[in-house]
């Protein structure tokens, strides 16, 4: 009853791999504990992060989050790409089918979930509310709600590592290979309920960011004179609200499969897996674009602050990404043109995908023309735009011969098709987020990040990418398909090893990151932005301190155009004390939201293991957290005119010392 | 080919020329590039429609890429003696060009998917002097069932087909979903469970040519690949005597084993197939009800 299927045999002790990395991740846990007791950290944690409703905190921890699970994601795949660099003329490799059937299953859903999502939901949680000229979002405690959500989920597909088993799949988890009779343990169950509750997260953020830009826009926003990263938001979110539900209901109908004997998506009783397949990519690509049209959002900021010039062509720029967001609607089925679905519909899918090529087309066209007489300076964020539109060309172009049915019927589920979308999503999400991560780190911490450890990380990230990626280009000619744990053709070997250098070179480049940060934080004291606009910037986010005070502008700034802050900064208003300060009404700290979370993953854990006494229990916890929090009537306060002022003068002072 | 009009002898665009020589060049061997060394006409249709639709976006994206890096040098901040047009951001010209440009690939693009999608649908027939073969495919755990209904003989984990025959598939999966797939005949189609899909292929050359499932089913996925013997008609009429002298007879009992989830089975021939086992497989989940319409349902789409 309590302890439902769980036993000690759930943990694989005869598995050096997994049982090592779990020594590993606790001692390296336990040492981070010891620290924070050490330093007696723990209530600084507790009352400025854990419990923070600010947006600026939970966009870092959205960051952490990201940056965590990479070394997870990354070293799945290159424990993958290790598999197949020596599994060739049929050898066994060192991963059994099992456990590497996990591995690429873990890889995307982690990838996807728990770093591109955690990366784009941390850049629009700090960036946005500061282009809008707000003082938080909409709902500060369901951000934080949401924040701890998809750090259960991600928590949830961590422990499935060491206490019983993950989904061995693949990551959208088709059944029905996924049904209870073809994978009985509970890896799919794992799988499920980790998507599902950082899948609420991600939908709560969906509505936050929505009723955020709609409602609190500074005096003078209109959406017309939003920043292009604004309009990305907006439309993404919308997509999110959109989509994330129907993954819920999906998922939802499968564990009805899993629990209650239901016959959704079985083979027996009426069931069909077809129906799954497309439910899951009608969640499925609109996702895409969920996160790579906040990337667009970043590099559209850094090409045109760095070029010295306005964003070319602002009016195409937001058409074009409210009509992919329009479109992203009507292209799911291009993931299974050889279902065998009639020429027709075959035929208006792939010209509906290709039609989506159009708006991204003209973005990458007028981001040249933002650059075309400009005066570029090459930070390390211009490096990371520069080498998104060069790669992300060749992942477009690969993307819309994908589109073509006729093409399709060679390359689908080879690994032609997995070369594509790694060449958008690292080209394009990654290189997003993290030219985001150098662009808007002074803002965040008041300090730039070093540009040299920065600029070998982005070039080991793009040789490294190439060199990874094009040979499976290459392979998909040769005919191999994604997934496969051994092979017998020796032709495939060489590219595979080619393949594995790149991954090793791509590890450097994360690597490089934590050494750039390592030594940022150690030259802190020399790299302090004092000025709040470290880049000669064009948005409203740089006309305020470095790092951003809690409550982010002494006064709500007046918009009267697009590029405020550059106009202010040309007219000589930029920066110049206000006359007076006022009082500014903030929301309060909560814990409710990680309570709520805490409830939630112990209630995740119980329903993967069927212990039902702890579910229900903890199903209480959610609901009962949820209910005390709504009569909380005392959730916001206010910092008095002579507080602000003190900040305000205090920063200002530092300003004109460092000047 | 010859007897087969299904498409002219695809004459390659320059582009298209020029992608095809310099390939083996830079690979070093054509002949592991399998997709660009089809050996059956749908195969040959497939690799110029690839090469074709790659052509007509290099054309721009190509460009793009070098105006890219062109303009990144270009206008770095260093090189004063370039224009620095500061508050330049709009030009309705630009604008118009920039929209146009992908608009009218698209086109083509939309032209040319809505021609080859009807031309290349995989339910469609091949156009053939020469009566087609009728092959049913049943996707087991792990391994490939192919029954030959015409000559009452399966094989496990070897097809032997003749050379210039169309050859009719139907497809169905015992409970996992696989992908049909052997890359140098062309498209592939999946094998679902409880349904039956159908594909027509055809091998313009004798060959030995590799087969595989795309479509990942499970722990023994990697082994379930299978070789497809494409034979001159003589040899495969001797073949099919052959096979039709095996000892082993494939009953419904015979199927149930087989069935059991293995890998690397062995290829094996069966000299005789209990008639109607593919169309029983397909209804293996439909219980007690409905059996002879849905039978007769899955008959209908023969021809």
């Amino acid at each position: 009853m309590i302890f439902g299927k769980l036993t000690l045999d759930a943990i694989p002790f005869d598995e050096p791999i997994i049982m090592g990395t779990g020594a590993v991740v606790a001692l390296g846990g336990l040492a981070v504990l010891a620290l924070i007791t050490y330093y007696r950290k723990w209530g600084y944690l507790w009352s400025e992060w854990i419990t923070s409703v600010d947006h600026k905190r939970i966009g870092v921890m959205y960051f952490v989050l990201a940056l965590v699970m990479l070394l997870r994601g990354f070293a799945d795949a290159i424990m993958m790409r290790t598999q197949q660099a020596i599994a060739a003329n049929d050898a066994a490799g060192y991963l059994p089918p099992h456990h590497y059937d996990q591995i690429f299953t873990a890889h995307g859903v982690i990838m996807i979930f728990f770093v591109a999502t955690p990366f784009i939901l941390g850049l629009m949680n700090f960036v946005t509310p500061l282009q809008l000229g707000a003082r938080d979002v909409a709902y500060p405690f369901l951000n934080s709600l949401g924040f701890w959500l998809s750090v259960a989920g991600a928590i949830l597909v961590m422990v499935s590592m060491w206490v019983g088993d993950f989904a061995g799949t693949g990551w959208v988890s088709y059944p029905p290979l996924a049904e209870l009779a073809y994978s009985p343990t509970v890896g799919v169950d794992y799988y499920i309920w980790s998507l599902q509750i950082s899948g609420i997260g991600t939908t709560l953020a969906g509505v936050n960011f929505i009723v955020t830009i709609f409602r609190m826009r500074a005096p003078g926003l209109t959406l017309m004179k939003m920043p292009v990263f604004c309009w990305t938001t907006l439309i993404t979110n919308i997509l999110i609200v959109a989509i994330f539900p129907v993954l819920t209901a999906t998922l939802a109908l499968l564990a009805a499969d899993r629990y209650l004997g239901m016959h959704f998506f079985t083979n027996e009783l009426g069931g069909n897996a077809m129906m799954y397949i497309n439910l899951i990519w009608v969640w499925g690509h609109p996702e895409v674009y969920v996160l790579i049209l906040p990337a667009f959002g970043v590099f559209s900021e850094v090409i045109s602050t760095f070029s010295g010039k306005p964003l070319f062509g602002y009016k195409s720029m937001v058409y074009a990404t409210s009509s992919i967001g329009v479109l992203s609607f009507f292209v799911w089925l291009h993931h299974f043109f050889t279902m065998g679905s009639g020429a027709n519909v075959n035929a208006f899918f792939g010209i509906m995908t290709t039609i989506i090529s159009i708006p991204t087309g003209v973005k990458l066209f007028n981001w040249l023309f933002t650059m075309y007489r400009g005066r570029i300076r090459f930070h390390t964020s211009t490096l990371w735009t520069i080498g998104f539109m060069v790669t992300f060309a060749v992942g477009g172009m690969t993307g819309v011969l994908l589109a073509v049915p006729g093409a399709d019927f060679l390359f689908h589920n080879s690994l032609f098709l997995v070369a594509h979308f790694h060449n958008v999503i690292i080209g394009g999400v990654v290189y997003g987020s993290l030219a985001g991560m150098s662009f808007w780190f002074p803002k965040v911490f008041g300090f730039t990040l070093n540009e040299f450890w920065g600029k070998v990380s982005f070039w080991c990230w793009l040789v490294g990418y190439w060199l990874a990626f094009t040979p499976l280009y290459v392979l998909g000619f040769m005919g191999m398909t994604r997934r496969m744990n051994h092979y017998d053709v020796p032709a495939w070997h060489p590219w595979l090893v080619a393949a594995w250098v790149g991954a090793c070179i791509v590890g450097l480049g994360i690597l490089a990151i934590i050494v750039q940060l390592a030594v940022s934080i150690r030259d802190r004291n020399k790299n302090r932005d004092l000025t709040g606009d470290p880049w000669d910037a064009r948005s409203l986010e740089w006309s305020t301190a470095s790092p951003v005070p809690f409550y982010n502008f002494a006064h709500v700034p007046v918009i009267t155009s697009l590029e405020q802050h550059w106009d202010d900064k040309e007219s000589g208003r930029a920066g110049l004390a206000p006359p007076d300060y006022e009082d500014i009404h903030m929301p309060r700290n909560t814990s409710a939201g990680f309570v709520m979370s805490v409830f939630g993953f112990v209630l995740c854990f119980a329903l993967v293991w069927h212990m039902w006494a702890v579910a229900a229990i903890c199903a209480l916890g959610v609901i009962g957290t949820f209910i005390a929090r709504a009569y909380d009537r005392n959730t916001d306060y206010t910092v008095p005119a002579e507080e602000v002022a003190r900040i305000e003068t205090e920063r200002l002072a530092l300003r004109a010392q460092g000047a | 080919m010859a007897s087969l009009s299904p498409c002219r002898p695809p004459s390659h665009g320059l582009l298209g020329r020029a992608i095809i020589i310099l390939a083996p060049l830079a690979l070093g061997g054509c002949d592991q590039l399998v997709l660009l060394d089809p050996k059956g006409a749908i195969g040959v249709q497939e690799k110029f429609l690839t090469l074709l639709a790659l052509g007509i976006m290099s054309a721009v994206v190509i460009p793009v890429m070098a105006l890219t890096l062109f303009f990144a040098w270009r206008y770095r901040a260093s090189n004063r003696k370039a224009v620095y047009a500061p508050n330049w951001e709009h030009s309705t010209k630009i604008e118009l060009v920039v929209w146009s440009i992908p608009c009218c690939i698209v086109f083509f693009l939309a032209l040319l998917i809505w021609g080859s999608t009807h031309k290349l649908d995989p339910y469609r027939p091949l156009t053939s002097e020469v009566a087609p073969l009728r092959v049913d495919v049943v996707a087991l755990n792990w391994k490939w069932l192919f029954i030959y209904p015409d000559y009452g003989i399966a094989t496990v984990n070897r097809l032997a087909i003749p050379a210039g025959t169309p050859i009719n598939f139907r497809l169905t999966s015992e409970s996992m979903m696989n992908s049909f797939f052997i890359p140098q005949l062309g498209s592939q189609v999946y094998a679902m469970a409880g349904m039956q899909t159908q594909l027509h292929l055809i091998a313009d050359q004798p060959g030995l040519y590799a087969g595989r499932s795309s479509a990942f089913s499970g722990p023994g996925f990697s082994d379930m690949h299978f070789d497809t013997a494409a034979m001159p008609a003589e040899q495969f009429k001797a073949w099919i005597a052959e096979a039709g002298a095996a000892p082993l007879t494939l009953d419904r009992a015979a199927y149930d084993a087989l069935a059991k989830p293995s890998i690397k089975t062995p290829p094996t021939i069966y000299g005789r197939v209990e008639p109607g086992l593919f169309d029983s497989i397909v209804d293996s989940f439909m219980g007690d009800r409905m059996p002879t319409t849905a039978k007769q349902a899955s008959l209908g789409t023969d021809k």
